[in-house]
């Protein structure tokens, strides 16, 4: 399908979970997916759906325990990241996997300044001085359009806004020699809409650039629109479908990324309309989901076998395939 | 706009002092709403859209005197509701409630849904208690929540179904009007959906008038019948849906309708870009218009002075020097 040498990381058949005090979660069941270079893959789902831990198994940010990698295997160029000792992934991670949060504030130490904090990574991974490292972190500041870098290489945290500071994070994730992989967990979601926009731009402006490739992790079917190359749907640990990104808004052919696309109120669908087609429901406790298809509770197309094993794949196109044992009934209404 | 006003809102300013500790403990104003008048009509749904720090929520809040106001006037059908009177201000709680964007954090963890339910009956004294218990099973039974689960507490519940419990909460006192306080804002999207249909076949069997609050553009987009955009405590452009969605003229209200992401990855080609830094901090906001330092299209007059807001066409009002044509 596939050339091997545009393969940047596969996931094949994670399996990941928690020990809780209530029991065993599973958070991630049997994830394959792919990511190619210089692609945007999207991770798209609610909450609680494992797309956050399947990123964070990759950098293993995960903490373990409580949570375990039941099977499976991460491999990134050529190596299985889950055979690799702790001092090799946080190489790893300053150099060729960077990473970027949803709430730059946590994730920025607020006692030092950013540009001591992006100078760091210089200086750890790739032995430079510090007035080194800091002329580097302007040269990235103006890279992520942080005006007056000079000046805003001295300041803390707090007072940059919340734009300018996730600014700052990518410009941090873009300290590496060799960008490969940025993972984006829900980098967008505590800004403000006209911010997000101008972070959305850069982010895709810098993929251009730099060629790396972004793993995109978002609740936000809009974000996926004016971001992803392909998209991963997931719901409760599985992945239910997956494509690239045109397919997925036009074409959706799993009950779940049907009813995610007709609950946004921004569906073209809706102008003047008075009601959502939203999903009847909850999501099931992580707890208590057995083989069947976690959809199967809130699905109006089940049938008797939803709920007794979970489907294969099914290869609609070479680049389109879907995890329903009836997806030939869903069409868009 | 025609019908019985509500709500009426006269130049309604809350100021916040914010102190400073330290050596020289300075103390700055912030001017969360800064001059806001408006009326709610009865039976509409009033959205009320901006970004962070525009002072929205500070307007709903105000709205429901859960804030002091610094100056100005709230009337509820003509009665003002900061009036000193307790007995009268009780009697308009009675048809003015609220509904929260937390629902972690806007209900008692220590308290079970009925006595959450039914606290607002207990306040008012309304009914025995074998009428309060069956008044909370039928809100209950009205919001899609199982009455039997009376019993249980908050944390119990899933984000959506607590939100169905402040909503519950809400309807207790049969009020005819309704702030919603990002009441969606922090749901899933298939959460939110089921929670917007809720609110609107409320309004539609009851005739609530909602006032409307979010940072969600596609919600208030969808749900609304008249939408007001607010930007550093200042409303910049309000008209009906139909009207702003199709034909908004302020800078401001444009910006944020090109901001908002698709959700077609077709349109990604032919998007405008927009380049305009940050919402300004509202302690000390631009002098003139406070949008200027991020319009495209200011001039000269709008560093200096700030725009009234005028009547562009027929119910469409717009605070833009450039949109009046009035830029000497």
């Amino acid at each position: 399908m596939e050339e091997k040498k545009d393969l940047l990381l596969s996931i094949e058949n994670l399996n990941f979970s928690f020990d809780t005090q209530r029991g065993v979660v599973n958070a991630v069941r049997d994830l394959s997916l792919t990511i190619r270079k210089g692609e945007t893959l999207s991770l798209v789902g609610e909450s609680g759906c494992g797309k956050s831990v399947t990123a964070h198994s990759i950098n293993q940010l995960n903490p373990m325990p409580p949570g375990r990698v039941d099977s499976g295997s991460i491999i990134f160029r050529g190596q299985d990241l889950l055979k690799l000792k702790k001092g090799e992934i946080e190489k790893l991670r300053g150099t060729q996997i960077s990473m970027i949060f949803q709430e730059p504030m946590t994730a920025l130490n607020p006692v030092f300044t950013v540009g001591s904090q992006i100078a760091d990574v210089f200086m750890t991974h790739q032995g430079m001085s510090k007035a080194e490292a800091i002329e580097r972190t302007i040269d990235l500041f103006k890279l992520v359009k942080i005006p007056a870098p000079e000046r805003r290489v001295h300041s803390y945290p707090h007072q940059l806004s919340g734009g300018m500071r996730q600014r700052a994070m990518i410009a941090m994730a873009l300290a590496s020699p060799e960008p490969g992989l940025m993972i984006a967990d829900e980098p967008t979601t505590a800004l403000d809409v006209t911010i997000q926009a101008q972070i959305l731009d850069l982010l895709n402006d810098l993929k251009k650039e730099i060629g790396m490739s972004i793993l995109l992790i978002t609740h936000d079917m809009g974000v996926v629109a004016e971001m992803a190359d392909r998209v991963v749907v997931m719901y409760a640990g599985r992945k239910v479908e997956e494509s690239d990104v045109f397919s997925i808004f036009e074409d959706p052919r799993h009950p779940y990324t049907l009813g995610l696309l007709n609950s946004l109120p921004s569906n073209p669908k809706y102008k003047g309309a008075e009601r959502l087609e939203a999903i009847a429901g909850t999501v099931p406790d992580m707890r208590s989901i057995g083989a069947g298809c976690p959809f199967e509770n809130r699905c109006t197309y089940a049938t008797e076998i939803c709920g007794k094993e979970f489907p294969g794949e099914t290869v609609l196109d070479e680049s389109h395939s879907v995890w329903c044992h009836n997806y030939q009934n869903v069409q868009e209404g | 706009m025609s019908g019985t006003k509500i709500i009426e809102v006269k130049d309604l300013k809350k100021y916040f002092t914010i102190k400073r500790e330290g050596a020289d403990d300075t103390k700055s104003i912030l001017k969360a709403v800064d001059g806001v008048s408006l009326d709610v009509y009865e039976g509409e749904i009033l959205g009320v859209v901006g970004e962070s720090g525009c002072g929205k929520s500070t307007l709903g809040k105000t709205i429901m005197r859960l804030h002091d106001k610094t100056s100005g006037e709230v009337l509820y059908r003509g009665k003002d509701l900061f009036a000193k009177d307790p007995n009268a201000m009780k009697e308009m709680t009675l048809n003015m409630q609220m509904i929260f964007q937390d629902p972690y954090s806007s209900l008692n963890p220590r308290k079970k849904v009925s006595q959450i339910i039914g606290q607002p009956l207990d306040i008012h004294k309304i009914g025995t208690s074998e009428e309060r218990l069956e008044r909370v099973a039928e809100l209950m039974d009205e919001v899609g929540l199982n009455p039997k689960f009376r019993t249980r507490y908050p944390h119990q519940f899933s984000g959506g179904q607590r939100q169905r419990i402040g909503i519950a909460r809400a309807l207790a006192l049969n009020p005819e009007f309704i702030v919603c306080d990002e009441a969606v804002s922090a749901l899933d999207v298939s959460v939110q959906a089921q929670i917007l249909n809720l609110l609107l076949d409320l309004q539609k069997k009851y005739g609530f008038t909602y006032l409307f609050i979010a940072h969600d553009l596609s919600v208030v987009e969808f749900i609304a019948t008249r939408i007001l955009v607010m930007y550093l405590g200042r409303i910049v452009e309000i008209a009906d849906k139909k009207e702003l969605v199709g034909n908004h003229v302020h800078p401001y209200t444009q910006a944020l309708f090109n901001a908002f992401p698709a959700t077609d990855p077709r349109a990604r080609e032919t998007k405008k870009r927009i380049v305009m830094g940050d919402v300004p901090s509202p302690i000390n906001p631009p002098t003139g218009c406070h949008f200027h330092p991020r319009c495209p299209y200011a001039v000269e007059k709008c560093r200096r002075e700030y725009p009234p807001l005028k009547e562009v066409s027929p119910g469409h009002f717009a605070a833009c020097w450039v949109v009046q044509n009035d830029t000497k």
